[in-house]
């Protein structure tokens, strides 16, 4: 007891963070802009080794592969930024997804109602999610591992087990016959795939960072009991949460239907990993050291640049996930690395 | 028992010193084998630094320890139970594997170290010899329960029969029965008056003088790094044994804290709490500093947890302005205009890697906000800056993280976070904990003109000086309830100090 006392009278000096770690500053600098050194020297290298990687159609091609894996990572951004986490993105898109392209094909309904219940859907998979994890307190990690499962069993039972796609043989041997709407077709195509992704960014930066509820979220995230005692609405910031990530996964969902015009088995599930891999880049950017959206967006923009860069290198797709994984462990490297 | 040899174990001479504290000067200090010593004195006595210095946990210390006459050199914890020290903590679960049985936190691993070349463990004989251990101090605790599934009490226990699961000669107790209830502690003292007999020697620590009357032999009193008395228990009575704990008869006259009380604010009927807090009655007035007296593991933190709504009511009601109000959530109580210091700044009151701006504004974003939603941060940055200028927190703008500032200076920021609220009601729980002497007072400055613009002020310290010099009026918590109440100018610390230790039963002279 006493020596704790003259540890801490000890220590009352003012230290500001200028003055406290001068000889780190190289590591501080790196920490914050490692990942923009780590897109440019890409870019660099990719630009110099690749004929017509700098072209505007590959810059956009890349940006239309990196949309959906965008789309989601915001999601689970907002997840992450209440300290939570959210295993059941790929599946609640590979929901969405179908739900909205069997509105069209299977019962002839608009643009509106396939969204919008895809939506609700998705939604209400987000408040399972939020009430198990919140009031049942199961640690998130475990439950939405459940409800990955749960929801692409649920995605599979629904589409049973087939792709869903204009014209589809029906299980009483007749072909659908209702069609995709032009509206949702363009959803999927070049410019707005990428014009709905920088408006999500966009937002969910905004939302974050300037609006009351962004700053109680990053609250919860850093410290869940004195935001309690500080009067947050702790619970109800953590379910939104994960409704938001429900949301953004459902809107990934729909935007791939739209892009490739079928619904494809699980094909959601592929974007979790990088979904993951593009919010945990993010989080060393600008130094924030939190789960933010400009952060995330960097993250999947490196994802895409490298997967793009080797895919016209010529390297073959099964060696993509080690390329992949190294970039995740740098940045990882980065924003774990602690200082002696 | 077979062996009745008396050991004696003896300390001489010992002195320690802390940076800037001289935490022991020449302590002598005697325990024999087959009798219960209490060592009592108040925080920061120097009680659990000496027998730390005793287990090993200490080692640079300045005297000699010796068992029979004979030195002993004991450089680390290990060479300390391999004499047969032990050592129970309060915090039993750091000493516990949560998720194995009974058997095998007792015994596990003295068995294993005894395995030799063998590998497999014989579970059967593992349950049986823990069962034994258990049995020769009637415990009754299954074996195979899980130890996270046991109560406080019962891993208690589990950490003695471990302590004795070894040949142990001496075991200390450090101030076990801090968080159990009265039939657990009878409990407790059964099991130690059955290691008594079988020619253990105990250690006691306890702030809680009517049980060190019930179960020690000897009494030792510490303060400030000395022994100060030391009796056998027929010859000294609790009031001598409070003014040895204190050593001074109060004489210098402290200047008593006035205001202008105003009419009732805030006021708590037949509040109890699941957990410790028992039958809480009292009022605070506009302009008033209540302060609720009591020693570690009082129930102090409980009740103003119970308070704020942080945890839930088993029955009672709180009152605001005469009104009855319920609510089972601190967002409730923000609302109806309570404010909580905590006691663990760091994991309950500040968001360390959060700027001193974000730290401050997070209890009431909606004044800064517009359009109720978005963020106005030149508003907010303003408030930051006024409140620091306000409040003389020392840091070079509002954007530095709060991880940067002294002990004092976060706790301005705790304050300054409810000051911009609209609150009406304060409840302090320790708050000079870790703060220097010069931040301290710019504290009670701060909770002094608090009272004086008519907010109504609750103050939960186990320090009874700054509890004298700060309150109007007193509760004295004990074993999670109020004994007493007392205005400030009629009361003196040793009185304080008599009913916090469980004095009320017999009658206090002066």
């Amino acid at each position: 007891m006493q020596q704790e006392v003259a540890v801490v009278s000890t220590n009352t000096e003012l230290t500001t963070p200028g003055k406290q770690h001068p000889r780190f500053f190289n590591y501080e600098f790196f920490y914050k802009w490692g990942t923009l050194f780590t897109i440019i020297a890409t870019i660099a290298v990719f630009g110099l080794a690749i004929d017509g990687f700098l072209e505007l159609n590959n810059i956009l091609n890349i940006l239309r592969s990196i949309s959906i894996v965008t789309i989601i990572a915001i999601g689970m951004t907002v997840s992450l930024a209440v300290g939570g986490f959210d295993l059941s993105v790929g599946s609640v898109a590979s929901v969405a997804g179908a739900i909205s392209l069997s509105m069209f094909v299977w019962y002839c309904q608009g643009s509106f109602v396939a969204i919008s219940v895809a939506l609700l859907v998705a939604m209400l998979f987000g408040f399972i999610n939020a009430i198990l994890v919140v009031k049942i307190k199961i640690p998130d990690m475990l439950l939405t591992l459940a409800t990955m499962f749960i929801y692409q069993g649920v995605a599979l039972t629904y589409t049973q087990g087939s792709t869903i796609s204009q014209n589809m043989v029906l299980p009483n041997g007749e072909f659908a016959v209702g069609k995709i709407t032009n509206f949702f077709n363009s959803l999927g195509k070049i410019p707005w795939i990428i014009i709905i992704m920088l408006v999500i960014v966009a937002v969910v930066h905004f939302f974050l960072t300037y609006t009351k509820h962004g700053r109680y979220m990053y609250m919860v995230g850093g410290n869940i009991e004195a935001a309690r005692l500080s009067g947050v609405d702790v619970n109800k910031y953590r379910i939104i949460a994960y409704l938001i990530s429900a949301i953004f996964a459902a809107i990934g969902g729909i935007v791939l239907v739209s892009r490739i015009q079928t619904a494809e088995i699980n094909a959601g599930a592929p974007y979790l990993m990088d979904a993951v891999a593009a919010a945990y880049i993010g989080l060393s950017f600008g130094g924030s050291g939190k789960p933010n959206a400009i952060g995330t967006f960097v993250g999947a923009i490196l994802i895409g640049i490298l997967q793009n860069g080797l895919v016209m290198l010529s390297v073959p797709y099964f060696a993509m996930d080690i390329a992949k994984g190294l970039v995740l462990v740098a940045a990882l490297t980065l924003t774990y690395y602690k200082k002696k | 028992m077979t062996c009745n040899k008396v050991d004696k174990l003896t300390m001489s001479k010992i002195s320690m010193e802390f940076p800037g504290v001289k935490a022991l000067n020449n302590v002598d200090y005697e325990i024999e084998t087959g009798t219960i010593h209490a060592l009592i004195g108040a925080n920061g006595a120097g009680k659990s630094t000496l027998m730390k210095t005793l287990v090993g946990v200490y080692q640079d210390y300045n005297g000699e320890i010796a068992l029979n006459g004979q030195v002993l050199k004991i450089k680390s914890p290990k060479d300390a139970k391999d004499l047969g020290i032990e050592i129970v903590y309060q915090e039993v679960d750091t000493a516990l594997i949560p998720y194995l049985t009974v058997a095998e936190n007792v015994i596990l691993e003295q068995y294993i170290n005894n395995m030799g070349k063998k590998q497999l463990i014989n579970w059967n004989r593992l349950y049986e010899e823990s069962e034994e251990v258990l049995n020769k101090l009637n415990i009754k605790i299954a074996t195979r329960k899980i130890v996270k599934e046991l109560t406080l009490a019962e891993k208690q226990m589990v950490l003695i029969a471990r302590a004795i699961s070894k040949k142990c000669r001496f075991l200390i107790l450090d101030e076990p029965t801090a968080a159990l209830s009265q039939v657990e502690t009878e409990e407790l003292f059964r099991v130690v008056r059955e290691l008594k007999e079988q020619n253990v020697g105990i250690v006691f620590i306890s702030h809680r003088l009517p049980e060190v009357f019930a179960i020690a032999d000897q009494i030792t009193v510490m303060r400030d790094g000395e022994i100060v008395l030391q009796k056998q228990v027929g010859e000294i009575n609790q009031i001598e044994a409070v003014e040895s704990m204190m050593g001074r008869k109060i004489k210098q006259q402290q200047t008593i804290f006035k205001s202008k009380i105003g009419k009732k604010i805030f006021e708590v009927k037949n509040l109890s709490d699941r957990n410790k807090v028992r039958d809480i009655n009292f009022a605070v007035h506009s302009g008033e500093i209540v302060a609720i007296a009591g020693l570690v593991g009082a129930g102090k933190t409980e009740l103003c947890n119970a308070l704020f709504g942080a945890s839930p009511l088993k029955s009672g009601e709180r009152l605001i302005a005469n009104q009855p109000v319920h609510f089972d959530h601190p967002h409730q109580a923000v609302e109806y205009g309570l404010a909580l210091i905590p006691e663990e700044r760091r994991n309950q009151g500040i968001f360390i890697n959060e700027s001193v701006k974000t730290n401050i504004t997070i209890t009431n974003l909606e004044k800064y906000c517009q359009h109720d939603h978005f963020i106005d941060s030149r508003l907010e940055r303003r408030t930051a800056r006024e409140m620091i200028d306000q409040l003389g927190i020392k840091t070079t703008s509002e954007e530095v993280r709060v991880a940067f500032l002294s002990g004092g200076n976060q706790q301005k920021v705790v304050i300054g976070k409810w000051l911009i609220t609209d609150a009406q009601i304060y409840i302090f729980d320790e708050p000079t904990k870790g703060i220097d002497v010069n931040a301290k007072n710019d504290l009670f400055e701060l909770i002094k003109q608090l009272a004086q613009s008519g907010k109504a002020i609750i103050y939960a310290s186990c320090d009874f000086q700054e509890i004298l010099s700060i309150a109007n009026r007193i509760y004295v918590m004990y074993d999670g309830k109020f004994i007493k109440e007392f205005l400030t100018e009629s009361t003196t610390e040793e009185e304080l100090l008599f009913y916090a230790t469980g004095g009320g039963s017999c009658e206090y002279q002066h």
